[in-house]
């Protein structure tokens, strides 16, 4: 018998499983990471790009509470721009060019380093479960692990078909092994197991692009970071540029011609696939009074060999994918080096979980990332590192490290999958967080970085530049505070300068910022005031909108009261008069911990929430 | 809620056939141990012939109908039972009912139990509690607008008009290097919020109207002693309700009656003559006449026209003086004096004993009360409290919008506000279904790589 005893295991080496298991190693426990294939850790199957909208600030967070995505993609990055810049504070968001060569290589090397942290390539076969308490994994070749916890991060592996054309067969992303037993092993027990397909567009040869005849699109030319804490290394002059191109008539014309021959239209797809993410076939269809799409050529690698061709998702067959890639403009010899398919995969119904990712129906398993019904390398390193957090927390008897939605779009993203289930893969979107405005790039490390701390994933470095930065933060504070522009001719000239009325007695500076034509950067150059631009640009915020930094503040005081309301485990819904039918199935099968969760489950109204708080109140004599 | 209910629905001993309906899980079971044939495998949508048994004694013969959840009333399974008329058979199979496990229904709660399961907004059950509740014409009318869902459609037509600007905010912000969505300026959000500021400003405005066709209107009768109160109120009632007499402080507590104007139900109260006096009763009497005044919509207030205008009418002036007035020149017959203080009025002159000066009373009323132009529109009415706070503060909200644009706020910050106003219009119906934006995105925009 071949038997290795760890602390926690994790399966599956993605972003999921690299954060998982980093977190559980640097909070001292002894970790394994079971992987099908070393040189595909940290993988991206898809787009070659990190962060978006929401999504970048989901990286920034990460960063702040310990995490290794940001740094991994500062270390790595090809392009970066900071998206949304002309709009309001609570919007901005970094998006990364990453290299898929040397982001997953760079990712290895931190895990090879990793104190506590041992490797294995292996598949895990089936879970070993006694009383509903997980005892370990069985892998494929053979081994019995033993373990307290296992943390589960198989991405779209589990069970999963490669689809094309008419094609299918048995498989994982780019022509790796799938995970075959796995899911059979959830079901056994008990877990809910839902069907979900996402799909990826073709790659094409760099240089077979005619780039005459495409839009240039390049990166920002102030260097950006996604860590909270070290400064950028990248070369801002020597950033690589995406292109912009279109589909045409002809494109669409072809799509129409040859629907019955991709997976999607001829029903060979069961799964349900994203709304956000949809095939160029989806997009013709369904919108068939465009004359255009736009789609994008990224960069994948820092050797320049591929490019991705974003927008352009399809299970067409082959000889279709060449004739439709060569319509359009810089694309007519394009030489197609991977095709575009669609990958059906198991995931749980993610109602299956408790707040901290462990299962409800098995103490001690974990489960983390596109298992959990989510897409984006993003929202799998989320979720990898609370699981990881969470695992080892179970480990030392402590409470659960829960985000709100007021801390976090971390908090968000899980608060959402647990008490609304998924209908489609689930990706981050800024509409999905009722306080953005807290919820800033800028203010990452202020609103996370204590708990990253105090879990022990802040070494002293990193917690001593966050240190300096709140002092910079709080001294400009106090000098805005504390002193005054004079009236005198030179001051109203500057002001005059951006069309700012004249003060005719001394100002606070503090009250000057609030005007909306005058910049922070503009009064402080003025005043030849040294500032650090990140710092100067959050005290700028705080300051010019305060109001509405209050009244987001105000309603999530109105939340966290709600969230204060507790609900006995032991309660019996049958017996809440009058909630409706619908509201009565979800709350017994969710059954939420707080009415503030109870109130954010789909298909409970606010009437239902009256009559349970009425209950409580008869029953349990609960204010 | 899962327990099985039941009542009769037809007017007992008065049609020729009686309607006992009976919702809930069980009604199919109960029904069917009462029944001489086998109902459990009977379609939905059918109607089966037979037997009301008590034992072996045949208590009626019956129709039975089976409607099966969800495509029912209440959303649950239903079963009606046609029954002979007169009490006798209905009574029995209601005590049989009783018996074998269904429970009386509550007033009503055939309806609660439609909304609870999904099959009406909130909206439409306020408005059949209203329906039930209504005494005129025009509240049926109103009622029934918003039974079939007028009122939800011009609520939800404002939210169907607010959701696409969040969805293209949403968008600029999430894709923001997709050309196919415009993007939204300052200047879209104010040109399209003036629509919807103008059709919310248009139902609360409005909405008064809804209050009165619901709860009709309340005039006060006021006036010294003895100027003749309680006759008009008599002659408008057309029955003597209150005791007239020439002696002063005779009507000591408010009388009232109700009549009905252009189908606007109307309160008529008569109250005290407001005096200084030391009597106990009769200074009770005068304290309730003051809180009547404050509650009413008009105000008659009678003057003896044959006499002077004494200090006890200027006590009365001082207690009505800010609402809406119509003075009653009273006793015409006797004397023709206008009184100076008075001209800022509406007024009518009335001789008591004239039958026809009530009928221009009547007329006056209905002048006065604007009760044409409240009959004469579409009835789509907003008339509950709940639903005028409600639509208050969404107008509230489009004040704030207005301000936020003239001080050049971005635009993403203007949005909290509006998806303040988009999920308050939402609670108006009572539909808070968040994936709604979700949806609008995608089926809207073309978005995602």
């Amino acid at each position: 018998m071949n038997i290795m005893k760890f602390d926690i295991v994790v399966v599956g080496g993605g972003h999921a499983g690299c954060e998982a298991s980093l977190s559980c190693a640097r909070m001292g426990k002894k970790t394994l990471l079971v992987t099908g294939n070393f040189n595909n850790v940290a993988d991206m199957p898809c787009n070659p790009s990190i962060g978006g909208s929401a999504k970048g600030i989901v990286v920034r967070e990460i960063d702040a509470l310990g995490g290794e995505m940001g740094y991994n993609t500062d270390k790595t990055l090809l392009q970066i721009k900071m998206l949304n810049v002309k709009k309001g504070p609570g919007v901005r968001s970094l998006r990364a060019q990453g290299c898929k060569v040397n982001y997953p290589k760079e990712m290895l090397k931190t895990l090879k380093n990793q104190e506590n942290l041992e490797l294995l390539e292996d598949f895990a076969k089936s879970l070993i479960v006694e009383n509903n308490e997980i005892k370990g994994i069985t892998t494929e070749s053979g081994k019995t692990i033993e373990s307290k916890c296992v943390i589960l991060t198989t991405g779209t592996y589990l069970n999963s078909d490669i689809l094309c054309g008419h094609e299918s067969y048995k498989g994982g992303p780019h022509g790796e092994k799938n995970s075959m037993f796995l899911s059979k092993s959830l079901e056994e027990n008990g877990l809910k197991i839902i069907r979900l397909k996402t799909g990826t567009p073709p790659r094409i040869l760099k240089s077979s692009i005619n780039f005459d005849e495409v839009t240039i699109e390049e990166g920002d030319k102030e260097p950006l970071t996604f860590s909270n804490f070290y400064e950028a290394t990248y070369d801002v002059n020597n950033q690589r540029p995406c292109y912009l191109t279109y589909t045409n008539k002809e494109t669409h014309k072809i799509i129409m011609d040859n629907l019955d021959k991709c997976s999607l239209y001829s029903g060979m797809i069961k799964g349900v696939g994203p709304r956000y993410c949809p095939s160029i076939e989806d997009k013709v269809v369904k919108f068939n009074d465009k004359e255009r799409h736009q789609i994008f050529l990224e960069p994948e690698r820092s050797d320049d060999i591929e490019y991705y061709v974003g927008g352009f998702s399809t299970t067409m067959p082959h000889e279709i994918q060449e004739k439709l890639i060569h319509t359009m403009d810089g694309l007519k010899n394009a030489v197609i080096t991977k095709y575009g398919y669609a990958i059906e995969y198991d995931a749980i119904d993610p109602t299956e979980l408790n707040m901290n990712l462990e299962t409800k129906k098995i103490s001690g398993l974990f489960t983390a990332g596109q298992i959990n019904g989510t897409s984006g390398y993003e929202e799998a390193a989320a979720q990898g590192l609370m699981a990881g957090i969470n695992a080892v927390l179970k480990l030392d008897n402590k409470k659960p490290f829960i985000l709100k939605r007021n801390e976090a779009y971390i908090g968000v993203l899980i608060d959402d999958l647990i008490n609304k289930g998924i209908t489609e893969p689930y990706r981050l979107l800024t509409s999905r967080a009722e306080f953005r405005l807290l919820l800033r790039h800028d203010n990452a490390s202020i609103r996370l970085t204590e708990y990253g701390r105090q879990l022990g994933l802040i070494n002293d470095e990193k917690y001593n530049i966050y240190k300096n930065k709140l002092k910079m933060m709080n001294d400009l504070e106090e000098y805005l505070k504390n002193n005054y522009l004079e009236v005198n001719k030179e001051n109203n000239e500057f002001l005059d300068k951006f069309n700012s009325s004249k003060i005719v007695s001394k100002i606070k500076l503090i009250d000057l910022i609030k005007r909306p034509e005058i910049s922070i950067f503009d009064l402080l150059d003025y005043l030849k005031y040294d500032y650090n631009h990140e710092i100067a640009e959050m005290v700028e915020i705080n300051i010019k909108y305060e109001g509405y930094i209050k009244k987001t503040q105000n309603e999530v005081n109105k939340m966290l009261k709600l969230e204060e309301k507790q609900i006995p485990e032991d309660i019996n819904y049958d017996k809440v008069r009058n909630i409706a039918t619908e509201a009565r199935q979800k709350l017994s099968k969710i059954r939420p911990l707080t009415i503030g969760q109870a109130s954010r489950i789909s298909g409970v109204n606010p009437a239902d929430i009256t009559m349970l708080l009425v209950y409580l109140k008869k029953e349990y004599n609960n204010d | 809620m899962d327990d099985t209910i039941c009542a009769i629905g037809t007017l007992v001993g008065e049609s020729s056939i009686n309607v006992i309906r009976i919702s809930g899980s069980e009604s199919i079971n109960i029904v069917n141990k009462l029944f001489n044939r086998d109902l459990t495998n009977k379609d939905t949508n059918t109607i089966t012939y037979g037997f009301i048994m008590d034992k072996n004694e045949k208590i009626d013969e019956v129709l039975v109908s089976i409607m099966k959840s969800p495509k029912t009333f209440t959303g649950e399974d239903i079963v009606e039972i046609n029954t002979h008329g007169g009490k006798m058979a209905a009574n029995k199979i209601m005590e049989l009912l009783l018996t074998n496990g269904a429970r009386l229904a509550e007033p009503g709660e055939f309806i609660k139990r439609r909304f609870l399961n999904g099959k009406i907004d909130l909206i439409q059950a306020e408005s059949i509690n209203d329906m039930i509740e209504s005494r005129t014409e025009a509240a049926r009318k109103m009622s029934m607008k918003g039974i079939n869902q007028e009122l939800s459609k011009k609520i939800n037509d404002l939210k169907d008009n607010v959701l696409p600007i969040i969805a293209n905010i949403e968008v600029n912000i999430d894709y923001p290097e997709y050309e196919d969505a415009v993007i939204v300026t300052r200047e879209i959000i104010k040109e399209k919020m003036s629509y919807i500021q103008d059709k919310i400003k248009e139902l609360v405005d409005t909405s008064e109207n809804g209050l009165i066709i619901k709860n009709g209107i309340n005039i006060c009768i006021v006036g010294k002693p003895n100027v003749g109160k309680s006759s008009i109120l008599n002659s408008l009632l057309g029955e003597d309700k209150a005791i007239v007499t020439d002696i002063k402080g005779t009507t000591r507590d408010i009388v009232e009656g109700e009549i009905t104007l252009n189908g606007i139900l109307i309160n008529i109260y008569d109250t005290a003559g407001i005096r200084e006096t030391n009597e106990l009763v009769e200074s009770i009497g005068i304290e309730k006449s003051i809180k009547k005044i404050e509650e009413s919509n008009l105000i008659l207030f009678v003057i003896d026209s044959s006499s002077e205008f004494e200090e006890e009418d200027k006590k009365v002036l001082e207690e009505i003086k800010d609402k809406k007035v119509l003075v009653v020149y009273n006793k015409t017959d006797l004397a023709k004096t206008k009184i100076k203080e008075l001209d800022k009025f509406e007024s009518i002159e009335i001789s008591s004993k004239e039958e026809d000066k009530i009928d221009l009373l009547k007329k006056k009323l209905i002048e006065v009360l604007h009760l044409d132009d409240i009959t004469n529109s579409d009835f789509t009415y907003i008339s509950n409290a709940r639903q005028i706070a409600l639509l208050k503060k969404c107008l509230e909200i489009t004040y704030k919008i207005d301000e936020e644009i003239k001080n050049e706020i971005p635009v993403d910050l203007i949005e909290i506000n509006i998806k303040d106003l988009w999920e308050t219009l939402g609670e108006i119906t009572g539909s808070v279904y968040k994936d709604e934006l979700l949806d609008e995105i995608f089926s809207k925009f073309c978005l995602g790589k």
